[in-house]
Formats: C-alpha cells, sequence, structure tokens
C-alpha cells in the first residue's frame, strides 16, 4: 500500500558529483582528532582521560551522564589536552584532543562477540549503550534510548535511506557498500525491539542502492522489505518517513513509538552490526566532502574528531573562495565559521558553497500570500501566518498557530518567492516560547 | 589557511527555488499576451494603446507615490504592470484615455499602496478600479462590435453592440452568435476577456508553470457550470450552461483575477471554498441583479472574506486522529461546564 506525505518540496539534488565514487579511508591520518564530549541529544559526557594518558582506538574516554552515549577514541594516540575547542553544533564544547601515534593500536576490550543471536533485548540494547550508538543521520539522537523507549510499544523497525537533503552521497555509499552490514545490523535491531516486520525506505534516486539491499535478501524474506520511495524533501524526517512508509502518524507532542513506530538511519543499523557482532565502539564515520567550493568532492571514512580543515584537505582543499561552510546539507546544515571544528558523530556531509550557491536573497521580502509555503509544509502549518505574528513579536499566537510543531525542514523558506527568512523567525519563536513557559512556571512555583 | 577565509553564517536553509516574486509575475505577464492579441485583432489597435496607458498610469503611479513616502522603488516587482493590464482587460475598449488614468489611480494609490502595497491589499487592486469607474456607467457599457475598429483618439463614434451577457440576463440565448464566435473571442464585451481560448492558453500556460495552483478556477468555472446547467432558466441546459462560462468575464476573473495571491486564500481548503463562492456569486448575480455581469463583483465579495476564509480552513494539525480530536473537544466540554 502506498501514502504520502503532506506538502514538501523537492531542491536541485547536486548528488552527481559523489554518488559514483566510492568511499576511500583518508589518504592522509589526521595528526590529531578533537572528540567533543557532546555528539548526541542531551547532557555532555563526563571525559574519564586526562592530559598525557595514552588512550586506543575504541577506548572509552567520556562517561555516560544522564542522557546521551558514551564516547570513544578514535585514534590511538597521547591527550594533548581536555578543553573548550569550536564545536561544530555552534559555540564551544568541551572536547578531547589526541595526538595521533599512526599506529592505530586497537582497544584491547573490543573484541568480535559469538552467540550474540541469542542474546535478549535488554543485553542487546546494553551493547548498543556501551558502543556510544547515536543516530547517525544528523540529529544525534542516543540509540539505546530510543530503543529503551520503544521497546515492547513498536512493532516496526524503519530504516532510513531516503537521504533526502541536497549533495550528501555518504548514505548512498554505504548502501552500496556496506549493504550486509545494514541488513545483519536491522535483523538485531528488530531483535532489540522484539519486532517481526522492518522496511527499509530509500528514494527513487538511488535505485541502485535499493536493487542491491533488495538482491541481498534472502528469497521469501518476509521480516525486511524494501520500499522505494519518490524523491521528495523532507521524507527522511522522522515523522515524515513514518507517515511514508506505513501510514501513521506520530501524535503531537509524542514519539515514534506512539505510532507504532521506531526509525534507524542505514548508518545507525551499519554501526549497531559493527558494535555487536564485532564489538567495535563508534569511532569512523562516513562522511561525504562536498560542494562547488572544494576541488575534489570526495566520499572519506573519516575517524570521529577528523577537522574539518583537514576533511577540506582530503578533498583537494579549497575551489576558489568558498562563501559558506556547512556541517549537514543544504537544508538544515549549520554553516561554520572556524574550520577547526571536528566531525562529530552525526556529520554525515562537509557542504562547501560558492558564493553563487548561496540562497538568493530579496531586499523587499514582501509575502504575497501566494501560498507556497501552506502547500509545501509537511507538518501542516501556515508559515505565512506564523510569520505574521513573529514579526510583530506576538509569540502566544505563535503557539496558537502550533509554532512547536515545525521541524524547521526548511521546505517553507526554500519555497517562498519573496525569499523571507521563515525557519529563523520560528526559530526566534519557539525560543521565546520556551522562555515564557520557563517563566511561568518560576511564577507558579 | 583559516585565517584568509571569510565564512558568511546564516540561519538554514542555505538553498532557495529559482522562483522568485519577479519571475511570477512576469509569468503573468507573458501568460496575459495572447488574449491582448487577439484583442488587437478584434478590437483594433485602440486595445492596444488604451493597455498600454494603463500599464504606464499603473508603474508611474506606484513610482510616484512610493517616491512620495519616501519608500523603496518596487517597480522591479512588476505587480503595477499586472494591475495595468488586468483593468484594461475589464473595461470596453471604447473608454478614454483619461478614465483608465482615474482607474490606475485608485487600483495602486487608493487599494494597493495605502494598505501596504503588494500583499497587503485586501480587494484586486484591477477589480476594485473597475468598481470605481462605474461612476461613468455609460462609458463603462459602451461595447464596441468586433472587427469594427475603433479610432485610436476619442472613441465616441463606435460602432457599439450588446454583449451577449445582456440576452442571457434576460434569459435567452444570444441571437447570431455561435459558441464558436463565443470560444474566440468574436463578441462584444471587455478589451480583454470575450476569447475564451486565448485566456484559457494563458491559463494553462500559468498551471504548468505552476504560478497559480487549479483548485480557484476549477471550482470557480465548475459551481458556474453546475448551477447554470441545473437551472437553464428554460432554455437547453447544455446550451445554456455553455453560454454561461464563454459569456462575460468568467474565465478572465476565474483565471487571472480570483487566483490574485494577495486577495485569495492561502491554504488549500480556502481555495476551494473561495473558488465555489465565486461561482455562487456570479450565477446569484446574474440571475437576480440588476446588471447582467456579476464576476467582478463576485470576487469582489469574496476578496474581503479571504481572511476569515483562511482562519477556518488551516490545516488540520499533523497527527492529529478522529479519536484525538474527539477526545480534544470532550475535554474541552468538560472544561465548560
Amino acid at each position: 500500500m502506498k501514502h504520502k506525505f503532506y506538502g514538501g518540496v523537492h531542491p536541485a539534488e547536486y548528488k552527481e558529483s559523489t554518488a559514483h565514487k566510492p568511499v576511500v579511508p583518508l589518504a592522509n591520518a589526521p595528526a590529531q582528532v578533537v572528540i567533543p564530549m557532546s555528539m548526541h541529544l542531551g547532557a555532555p559526557c563526563t571525559p574519564l582521560v586526562k592530559a598525557g594518558e595514552t588512550v586506543t582506538v575504541g577506548q572509552q574516554i567520556g562517561a555516560l551522564n544522564g542522557l546521551g552515549a558514551p564516547i570513544h577514541a578514535s585514534v590511538s594516540g597521547k591527550v594533548l589536552a581536555v578543553e573548550p575547542r569550536p564545536f561544530s553544533g555552534g559555540g564551544t564544547m568541551l572536547s578531547v584532543v589526541i595526538e595521533n601515534d599512526f599506529r592505530n593500536t586497537a582497544c584491547p576490550d573490543c573484541l568480535p562477540r559469538s552467540g550474540w543471536e541469542t542474546l535478549s533485548p535488554q543485553a542487546l540494547i546494553e551493547i548498543i549503550r556501551d558502543a556510544g550508538i547515536t543516530g547517525m543521520g544528523g540529529a544525534g539522537f542516543p540509540t539505546h534510548v530510543k530503543l529503551k523507549s520503544a521497546l515492547g510499544k513498536a512493532d516496526t523497525v524503519l530504516i532510513n535511506g531516503a537521504e533526502c537533503e541536497p549533495y550528501i552521497t555518504s548514505d548512498h555509499r554505504l548502501m552500496l557498500e556496506k549493504g550486509e552490514k545494514i541488513l545483519a545490523g536491522t535483523r538485531i535491531l528488530m531483535q532489540a525491539l522484539n519486532v517481526s516486520r522492518a522496511i527499509i525506505g530509500i528514494e527513487g534516486n538511488k535505485l541502485d542502492a535499493a536493487e542491491h539491499l533488495k538482491s541481498l535478501l534472502p528469497t521469501g524474506e518476509t521480516g525486511i522489505s524494501v520500499v522505494i520511495m519518490r524523491t521528495r524533501y523532507p521524507q527522511g524526517a522522522e515523522k515524515q518517513l513514518i507517515q511514508r512508509l506505513t501510514g501513521r502518524k506520530v501524535p503531537p507532542g509524542g514519539l515514534p513509538a506512539d505510532a507504532g513506530c521506531c526509525v534507524f538511519n542505514v548508518g545507525t543499523a551499519a554501526a549497531v552490526f559493527d558494535a555487536v557482532a564485532l564489538g567495535l565502539p563508534l569511532t569512523h564515520r562516513y562522511i561525504t566532502v562536498t560542494g562547488s567550493a572544494v576541488k575534489r568532492p570526495i566520499n572519506v571514512l573519516a575517524p570521529i574528531g577528523t577537522s574539518f580543515a583537514h576533511l577540506v584537505e582530503e578533498a583537494g582543499g579549497f575551489e576558489g573562495t568558498p562563501a559558506r561552510v556547512l556541517a549537514g546539507g543544504p537544508m538544515m546544515g549549520v554553516a561554520q565559521c572556524d574550520l577547526a571544528v571536528s566531525a562529530s558523530k552525526a556529520t554525515n556531509c562537509v557542504l562547501c558553497l560558492s558564493e553563487g550557491d548561496l540562497p538568493i536573497q530579496d531586499k523587499e521580502q514582501t509575502c504575497l500570500r501566494c501560498g507556497r509555503c501552506v502547500q509545501a509544509c509537511p507538518m501542516r502549518l501556515s508559515p505565512l501566518y506564523l510569520h505574521m505574528y513573529a514579526d510583530k513579536r506576538m509569540w502566544r499566537e505563535t503557539e496558537e498557530l502550533r509554532v512547536m510543531d515545525c521541524i524547521e525542514c526548511g521546505s517553507c523558506q526554500y519555497i517562498c518567492p519573496a525569499r523571507i527568512p521563515l525557519v529563523q523567525s520560528f526559530r526566534t519563536s519557539k525560543r521565546e516560547l520556551r522562555k515564557l513557559a520557563e517563566k511561568q512556571k518560576e511564577g507558579t512555583v | 589557511m583559516n585565517d584568509k577565509l571569510n565564512l558568511s553564517v546564516a540561519s538554514s536553509p542555505h538553498a532557495s527555488s529559482p522562483l522568485g516574486t519577479r519571475s511570477l509575475m512576469l509569468d503573468v505577464l507573458i501568460a496575459l499576451v495572447p488574449a491582448l492579441c487577439i484583442s488587437i485583432y478584434f478590437f483594433g489597435p485602440r486595445a492596444l494603446t488604451l493597455t498600454a496607458v494603463s500599464v504606464a498610469g499603473c508603474m508611474f503611479f506606484e513610482y510616484a507615490y512610493r517616491k512620495l513616502m519616501k519608500k523603496s522603488n518596487t517597480l522591479g516587482d512588476l505587480s503595477a504592470a499586472i494591475t495595468g493590464v488586468l483593468l484594461a482587460f475589464v473595461c470596453p475598449v471604447t473608454l478614454p484615455y483619461w478614465a483608465i488614468l482615474i482607474g490606475d489611480f485608485f487600483a495602486i494609490v487608493i487599494v494597493k499602496q495605502l494598505f501596504g502595497g503588494l500583499g497587503k491589499n485586501f480587494l484586486n487592486p484591477a477589480l476594485a478600479a473597475r468598481a470605481f469607474l462605474f461612476s461613468y456607467p455609460t462609458l463603462m457599457t459602451t461595447w464596441a462590435s468586433p472587427l469594427q475598429f475603433v479610432g485610436l483618439g476619442s472613441a465616441a463614434d463606435a460602432v457599439t453592440a450588446a454583449t451577449p451577457l445582456a440576452s442571457l440576463h434576460s434569459s435567452t440565448l444570444p441571437e447570431g452568435i455561435s459558441l464558436t464566435d463565443m470560444f474566440i473571442g468574436n463578441i462584444g464585451g471587455s478589451l480583454g476577456e470575450t476569447s475564451a481560448l486565448m485566456l484559457l492558453l494563458g491559463g494553462i500556460y500559468l498551471l504548468i508553470r505552476g504560478v497559480i495552483r487549479i483548485r480557484i478556477p476549477a471550482c470557480f468555472i465548475g459551481t458556474v457550470a453546475l448551477l447554470t446547467l441545473v437551472f437553464p432558466r428554460g432554455n437547453d441546459p447544455l446550451q445554456w450552461m455553455l453560454y454561461n462560462v464563454l459569456a462575460g468575464g468568467a474565465l478572465l476573473g476565474a483565471l487571472f483575477m480570483a487566483t490574485d495571491y494577495a486577495t485569495s486564500p492561502a491554504t488549500p481548503r480556502g481555495e476551494i471554498i473561495y473558488g465555489v463562492g465565486c461561482g455562487l456569486l456570479t450565477v446569484f448575480i446574474r440571475y437576480f441583479g440588476a446588471y447582467p455581469e456579476g464576476v467582478s463583483y463576485a470576487i469582489l465579495i469574496m476578496n474581503v472574506c479571504v481572511w476569515l476564509i483562511d482562519k477556518y480552513s488551516m490545516p488540520s494539525r499533523y497527527g492529529i486522529t478522529a479519536e484525538l480530536k474527539q477526545a480534544a473537544r470532550a475535554a474541552k466540554k468538560g472544561g465548560k461546564a
């Protein structure tokens, strides 16, 4: 049965420059890595190492602190410092700086595990937690927390191979090159949730990946199915993917588990296999380094903590003058002002844009009331009215118009002929509403 | 390498669709060209000069007002030019130049700029100006015959004809005017409204280019067609329906006026309500009004309902199921009691 998600846009894809390039390891390993202590949603980790200590690949260097996931060293060598460093999520973040000894000494604890096929969901979730796995698609939600909250509620595992953001091809390459891992990881996730159904959703611009995964499925397979979806942004957003693949909708303020689903990125599935079967914590990831401002766009396998500057060097350096460097794709990526920031667990792309790629600006920014934003909003909001109120700082009215439902996908702003910075205005509105709510809480206590 | 870089930082998204205000407006102008061409063919070069004067007038008033009020120059968005063309299209080709300039002033300054300019006006400027120009009822109802060219200067001696609408108003099918004439535009009427064929060509262009959406025109025309088919006033229902759809400004109104962004709803459901409302009022005015044509007033009346329509036709919240809705309603009732 086919379902559709509401709204969406189809921006130019720009994936062709890296879609056919196999993932390569870094030509030159970074001389040092800077590993931020928070690459996930939740509280930062507590560093377990001090400057001067030596660490091995896979050794835990950050301990779980409430909501979150532990963090492991991605290279072996000496800890140079534990201090705040520029962070790709904005501002600075306490980070562990490791000088690479280029030996890649593996942590002795990282050993292949036998007999995992019979482990209980709880045991699997513990392994996944200890391996520090977080969502690899961009948001970085701790995978073990997701599993725990969905255990017993979800009846379907959804594997997200949509990669609906323009430019990015790291998931595409992963599906082509590590298909077996993704499928095995999917089975582990099904085992961890005690469910018998999984759907892998892949957009139609990656037919080769979909065909490849289909061909890897054993004949007569009933548990896992591969669904090809019409290319449409933001199909890879959790709520939209659930709607597209199952027809179910997550209730407002609810979790995917409330719709009986649990969604994981293909990269997360592969990392789960590495963690459970091979005993490897999450220390490396696939990153697409692309955009018209780099010489040779590439897909690389990089240790977490590699600086953006180093990744750009790997792609042949800058072509001309870069105007904007993003962590992530053009629709939801975060603009960076310092290339010293490092790749985190959630960094799927380093996108370097030239002046000509930047969004067109319109000085007037006069809303025509054309309604394109209403038709494009996948959360069924009315961006033009939201903006009208936010512009006048009428926060309560924006709340009534459900600004808190906004997933900040950017579809409305992308399609706006007057180029009004809608998303920015909604972010401000949400922030102000959170402040108001806090104030109210204090008032009543 | 870091110190050399000057990276710009902004909030996402970092991409924008190539479609901008100006390109949308340009498409509308292009879509109006076929209707203008056939108007020149049937009514003579005065159709062109009147349209040109109207466009020039609108652009002048827009420029002058913004200059006087020390606001930015908005001629580049081309919306004033569209108003100019549309106002000429809804006036008889015999209208004196001074009259259309009065209309231009009313449309641009009173209806559009005084309310804040593009996107802020709540009435369609061209239609509001047309209604205003009916202060000169004789000038506004002197219909030139097709293929009897009107003089470029004064048009007082023009050969006049009754429009098909006049006979429809008296519940009879127009005599001697075939449906083909109606379709091609070989009839009397306002400058740009007569040729269904050319208007449809323009409308299809706008639909293909994604400038307008089909809901408003389809609901508008569909409602007119359905009502006239069901209530044929003693005529052959099918013929009556076709004459009614092709006559007057129904197609011009449905494709180019009712779809005006600023004065039509922004929500999908709202567009349907608005289109049906325009159709209903058009037939209502044509059947029961003193004046034969109802399209422009139907649209103007619906224009003022747009904000109300939008308010009650917002897309329903994502993820709200029937049960959740019921629960919310019950909770509300319980709270009140």
